[in-house]
C-alpha cells in the first residue's frame, strides 16, 4: 500500500468531501474518497433543503443530471402557540427557474450521486470502511489507518459530520459543548404528489419549506420544518442538546406531539412513515469552529461547523460544497508548492475568507447569541398568535384601536418595552 | 381528530439497520452511570434506547441511528460513554435521508 500515495485522502462522502474529491480528481490528483456507510448517503440526513449557488459553480446546470426532488417555490414561517398559530407565506416563481435558487433533496440519492461524479472524475471512492485512526509521523498527518491498513497521502482532509473524530484525533477540534449543537429528527412521510401539490398550493412540481416556532419544541431552543419532496414530505424537529440535557422531554415524544399537533396533521394526514433519522447539527457559528488545518489536514463541512441558522433562514449543504471547493484549492496550491505543513495549507483559511463561507459566518456571528434567547420561543410566538387572533376576532365586545391591542398584547406578554426594544434591535442588526 | 402516535419500536421498524453482532460501537461503564443523577441520556435519545431498569442503566445498539446525542449529552462522555461509528458497512442505512 505504501507506494500509493494519495495527494489526499478525504475521510466522509458528503457533500463537502465528494466535492473536495471531485475538484481534486477534475485536475488530475490521485485522490481516495472513503465512507463508512454501505454506500455515499446512507449514513447522512439533513432537514430537507440545499441552497443551489454553490454548486452550481462547480457543476453548471447540476440539476440537469442531479436527483432532486421539488424547487422551493413557497417559503413558510409558523408561529405555534396552543390553538393558535400565526404563519407568513411568501412565493417567488423566479425561484423555480433556472438557475433556481434551492431544492428540497433526499441525501442518500444525492450524496451517493456526487460521489459518483468524483468517481468519474477519477476518485477512487472506498465504502464500507470506518477510518480508525490518523497516521501521524513527527507530528504531521501522513495518512490514515482503517483496521489493519493504513494509507498515505500528502494531505487529509477531515470530511466526517458533526462528530469530527477526525478533526479531534488531529488536535485541531474539541470536544463540543451540549449548548453549541442540536439534536435534529425527522420523517419522511409519503404522499400522492399532487396531495402535497394541493395542500401547500403549488403549481405542478414546485415546493415548499416551512419553519416552525413555539409549541412544536415546549418552548425550548430549536424549531419544527416541513420541506416537501416528489412525493413524500420531510418532517422534523430540532432541539439545542443543552435544553435537552436540562428538559426532561423524550425527543421521539416531541416529534409525534409535533405530528399530530392540529396545525401540523393535516399537512401530512393519510401519509406512511417511510424513514425515522436523527442527526447532530453543528450549531454555534464561528465560536466552534475548529483550528481549520494543521500539518497535512484540512476540516471541511459540518466537521469544521460550518452551518448558518437565522432563524429564519438554514444554510449547511453550500457551506459544506464550497469549503470542500476551497479544500481542494487549497491542497492544490500546496502541492503547486510542496508545503503541506500547516503554513502551506494556510491558504485555505484566506480562500474560505474571499468564499462566502467565513465571510457570511462572520457577517452573522451574532446570530448563535441571538437563537439562545429563550423569549423568541416562548414569549414571541405566543405574542403574535395572540394578537393575531385578537386581529380576526368579532365577538361583540368594544372596539379597540391597533395600536391599544398590540400594547394590551405586550403588556399581558409581560415582556416590557424595553425588552422588547433590546430584542428587536438585535434582530434587526444581528441577523 | 384523533391522530395515531408512533412508538418509537414503530419508528424504528421502519428503518433498514446492518446490526453488528460482534460489536457494540457505543459501550457504557455502569458503574460511572450510577452515580449520574440526571441520566440525560434516557430521554434526549432520539431512538429510545437508553432505559433506567430495576436502578442500573440499560443501552442496546442495534436501533442507534449514529447522531451522537448521548455523547454531547452525557456530563462524563468519554468515561462513562465511549462512542464510536459502528464498523464500516454496520448500522444505520438510510433510504431516503
Amino acid at each position: 500500500m505504501a507506494e500509493d500515495k494519495f495527494t489526499a485522502i478525504i475521510v466522509g462522502a458528503g457533500p463537502a468531501g465528494s466535492t473536495a474529491a471531485y475538484v481534486l480528481a477534475k485536475e488530475g490528483h490521485e485522490v481516495l474518497l472513503i465512507e463508512k456507510g454501505a454506500q455515499p448517503g446512507s449514513k447522512n440526513m439533513f432537514g430537507g433543503r440545499m441552497y443551489c449557488h454553490a454548486l452550481n459553480r462547480i457543476i453548471p446546470n447540476f440539476w440537469e443530471e442531479a436527483p432532486l426532488e421539488r424547487p422551493v417555490a413557497r417559503e413558510i414561517i409558523t408561529l405555534l402557540d396552543g390553538d393558535q398559530s400565526v404563519s407568513v407565506s411568501c412565493q417567488d416563481l423566479t425561484w423555480t427557474r433556472p438557475p433556481y435558487h434551492s431544492f428540497t433533496l433526499l441525501r442518500a440519492e444525492f450524496d451517493a450521486w456526487l460521489a459518483s461524479k468524483a468517481e468519474e472524475a477519477g476518485a477512487m471512492v472506498a465504502c464500507n470502511i470506518r477510518v480508525d485512526d490518523l497516521l501521524i509521523d513527527s507530528g504531521r498527518v501522513v495518512g490514515i489507518r482503517a483496521g489493519e491498513d493504513e494509507m498515505l497521502a500528502d494531505v487529509v482532509i477531515a470530511a466526517d459530520g458533526a462528530n469530527s473524530v477526525i478533526a479531534q484525533k488531529a488536535g485541531l477540534a474539541q470536544m463540543f459543548a451540549p449548548h453549541q449543537v442540536a439534536t435534529g429528527v425527522k420523517e419522511i412521510i409519503e404522499l400522492p404528489p399532487e396531495t402535497i401539490s394541493q395542500r401547500f398550493q403549488l403549481d405542478g412540481n414546485n415546493g415548499a419549506a416551512q419553519l416552525f416556532v413555539g409549541a412544536c419544541t415546549k418552548g425550548m431552543q430549536g424549531g419544527g420544518f416541513l420541506y416537501t419532496n416528489k412525493n413524500s414530505s420531510s418532517l422534523g424537529l430540532v432541539v439545542n442538546a443543552a435544553e435537552l440535557q436540562r428538559n426532561q422531554y423524550r425527543l421521539p415524544d416531541l416529534m409525534e406531539d409535533f405530528k399530530t399537533h392540529p396545525h401540523v396533521a393535516p399537512l401530512i394526514e393519510g401519509g406512511r412513515v417511510a424513514e425515522y433519522s436523527a442527526h447532530l447539527i453543528p450549531e454555534a457559528g464561528l465560536a466552534m469552529v475548529p483550528q481549520l488545518y494543521g500539518d497535512g489536514i484540512v476540516v471541511v463541512g459540518d466537521a469544521a461547523g460550518f452551518v448558518l441558522n437565522l432563524g429564519y433562514l438554514v444554510r449547511g449543504m453550500d457551506f459544506a460544497i464550497a469549503s470542500g471547493e476551497a479544500a481542494a484549492r487549497a491542497v492544490m496550491a500546496a502541492k503547486s508548492q510542496g508545503d503541506f505543513s500547516r503554513q502551506g495549507l494556510g491558504i485555505y483559511r484566506k480562500i474560505l475568507k474571499e468564499s462566502f463561507v467565513l465571510r457570511d459566518l462572520e457577517f452573522y456571528r451574532r446570530a448563535p447569541e441571538f437563537q439562545e434567547n429563550p423569549r423568541l420561543f416562548q414569549t414571541y410566538p405566543r405574542l403574535a398568535t395572540a394578537f393575531a387572533s385578537r386581529l380576526f376576532t368579532v365577538d361583540g365586545s368594544p372596539p379597540v384601536h391597533l395600536l391599544q391591542k398590540i400594547l394590551r398584547e405586550i403588556k399581558e406578554s409581560r415582556l416590557g418595552l424595553s425588552r422588547l426594544a433590546i430584542d428587536g434591535w438585535r434582530g434587526a442588526t444581528w441577523l | 381528530m384523533k391522530r395515531e402516535r408512533l412508538t418509537i419500536e414503530q419508528l424504528l421498524g421502519v428503518d433498514k439497520f446492518v446490526v453488528d453482532d460482534q460489536e457494540a460501537h457505543i459501550r457504557l461503564n455502569k458503574e460511572h452511570c450510577e452515580s449520574c443523577e440526571t441520566k440525560p441520556c434516557t430521554f434526549a435519545c432520539p431512538a429510545g434506547l437508553f432505559a433506567v431498569k430495576d436502578g442500573a442503566i440499560s443501552f442496546d445498539h442495534a436501533g442507534c441511528l449514529e447522531c451522537g446525542t448521548c455523547r454531547a449529552v452525557c456530563p462524563k462522555a468519554g468515561t462513562a460513554l465511549i462512542w464510536c461509528y459502528p464498523r464500516g458497512g454496520f448500522g444505520i442505512h438510510y433510504r431516503y435521508g
